[in-house]
């Protein structure tokens, strides 16, 4: 705290350019979605005809009468689900290869993990589209399974979306867990070693604990990247699939919003989104708190 | 031992292929003629390489526009949103103030709203600013600039702020008492210092910018030569039958530009995303 005198407004002027730019452009959005939820606002209110009207929680009873929320709300939740679980167990199991393995195929590893990392989500997004397309995609052909479209049925486009979430998101968790393992002493992995324990129990039992506050960043990381996903969603299936079947919550308000112009009901469905959210940040949080870190 | 090594090698070297696997599709297929493309016999090697569908994409689609469209925004956001976080990241480690534990904590919370959402309000905040400001409203790429740079500021800021407690206040002190005033400690002594971290805060900005399809979706309606590449590439899937060769030749061109900077930046990004994870 070097350059600061008690009561001086120099960090007032630093913070303030980006303050007003998260104020307008943040904070002042996420009032006007939670305006927008209790009003009455749709495209006859959009282009001025009608004045907007106040109607409380109707938009919100009436999504939560809706039997579709609740199946857009369920697919969401497993399909983040599974991408979390997916996407730890294949980055965990790597980072933990990574550190038995030799420099070269370790570098390729790691080069060929950046690599995903890198590829845009709508450029993932079609090259996969390609790769599994119903007649010229490779893997149909591969597998002679030509003719068979991955995106008629619910499952197995939720599958193939899935899988390009995972390939992308990977390697944030190898290179993660990587180096967290990395930092852990030597000593201490020879040690279990000497005492016979194999590399199954040396990973639960040693690494596990020691990589907690990693390990919860990780985990809450992929939570909410993997509730929030979007363009692959709308990308591959059109827009959230045949009748919708691939809708998950961000792109049912999306679609809500901006292709049946009923605005309030999305924003309703966003402000349920920032919710869900929200319970996962605190939680977040509370395990930095616990870990010992400083604000 | 050697044995079980040697597996492991080769498990890892194989996880390697398959990972890059669909890349290499991508690139492999932008340069294959049009009669192997539409072939129902998919070989993964070509004899006849062919520029073809980069020169639909780029001379006839007039893909370029946007690629420079998309350069355009992406620039603007890294240096607006890198100083910006510069300074704020400053404020945050070298002064200590009431609320500053809330505001950092306010950051950490930005990072989580979905955005998605934000989507609604701020296509009508957009346009009731084009109004009165008609370079940032519906349609122009100033509207991109400016959502960009406050969606990158609070991971950039937390970022930075690692990079900025890294460096000895002693520094700065040593400066103040050789007569350097506050201006010059923060742009002779700490900017140079924090660069690497900006570095890699660039790069995640740069890449978030780059990237963004929601936003040119939503802003970008009516105005096709504000279109930046996201978007643009969509045009090659039509009803009847996609043009698979300029699909992958606009994801390849697309891809590159953040591939070759991913794989410069790697240990750099590495240690940085630490940096952020740590603190």
């Amino acid at each position: 705290m070097s350059i600061s005198k008690k009561g001086t407004r120099a960090p007032l002027w630093l913070l303030l350019p980006a303050a007003v730019v998260l104020g307008g452009l943040f904070l002042y959005p996420m009032y006007q979605l939670g305006l927008l939820s209790v009003l009455d606002f749709t495209q006859a209110q959009v282009s001025g005809g009608r004045p907007a009207s106040f109607v409380g929680a109707e938009n919100y009873t009436r999504l939560f009468a809706d039997p579709q929320f609740w199946s857009v709300l369920g697919a969401t939740v497993l399909f983040a689900a599974a991408c979390v679980v997916a996407t730890l167990a294949v980055g965990a199991g790597l980072a933990v290869l990574l550190t038995r393995i030799s420099r070269v195929p370790r570098l390729l590893l790691s080069v060929a993990a950046m690599a995903a990392w890198a590829v845009p989500a709508v450029s993932g997004s079609t090259t996969w589209m390609f790769l599994f397309d119903t007649d010229l995609g490779f893997v149909n052909q591969l597998f002679g399974i030509e003719g068979f479209n991955w995106m008629y049925d619910r499952y197995t486009a939720f599958a193939l979306v899935g899988a390009v979430v995972v390939w992308a998101s990977f390697p944030f968790v190898m290179v993660t867990l990587y180096a967290g393992i990395e930092a852990i002493p030597k000593s201490v992995l020879e040690a279990a070693s000497l005492d016979g324990a194999n590399a199954w129990r040396a990973f639960w039992q040693i690494m596990v604990p020691i990589l907690r506050p990693v390990l919860a960043i990780v985990v809450i990381q992929s939570i909410i990247w993997d509730f929030k996903v979007f363009t692959q969603i709308y990308v591959m299936t059109r827009g959230g699939g045949l009748a919708g079947q691939n809708l998950t919550l961000n792109v049912y308000a999306y679609q809500q919003a901006f292709a049946s112009s009923e605005y309030s009901r999305g924003a309703a469905i966003g402000v349920v989104m920032m919710l869900i959210l929200l319970a996962v940040t605190v939680l977040y949080l509370r395990t930095l708190r616990r870990s010992g870190e400083q604000l | 031992m050697r044995a079980g090594r040697r597996l492991l090698d080769t498990m890892a070297v194989l996880i390697a292929l398959v990972t890059v696997f669909p890349i290499y599709w991508m690139v492999l297929s932008a340069v294959k003629p049009a009669g192997e493309i539409q072939s129902l016999e998919q070989r993964p090697w070509t004899f006849h390489p062919s520029l073809d569908a980069f020169h639909r994409v780029l001379a006839v689609n007039d893909f370029g526009r946007y690629l420079l469209n998309s350069v355009l925004v992406a620039l603007v956001v890294v240096l607006v949103s890198g100083l910006l976080a510069f300074l704020a990241a400053v404020a945050l480690t070298r002064f200590n103030f009431r609320f500053r534990t809330t505001i950092l904590v306010s950051f950490l919370i930005a990072q989580m709203v979905p955005i998605e959402a934000l989507t609604i309000p701020l296509f009508f905040l957009v346009r009731d600013v084009g109004t009165v400001v008609p370079g940032i409203g519906l349609n122009t790429l100033g509207s991109l600039m400016l959502v960009h740079t406050a969606f990158t500021l609070p991971f950039a800021i937390w970022m930075l702020r690692g990079f900025v407690q890294a460096i000895p206040d002693e520094l700065d002190e040593a400066a103040q008492l050789d007569g350097a005033g506050r201006f010059t400690v923060l742009w002779r002594i700490l900017f140079p210092l924090v660069a690497p971290g900006l570095a890699a805060v660039s790069v995640f900005s740069f890449i978030h910018a780059w990237n963004d399809f929601l936003f040119a979706r939503t802003f970008i309606i009516s105005e096709a030569d504000n279109q930046t590449l996201p978007m643009a590439l969509l045009v090659f899937f039509k009803p009847d039958e996609n043009d698979w060769g300029a699909i992958m030749a606009a994801s390849t061109l697309m891809t590159v530009p953040v591939l070759i900077f991913f794989l410069v930046v790697r240990r750099r990004l590495v240690a940085g995303l630490g940096g952020a994870v740590k603190d």
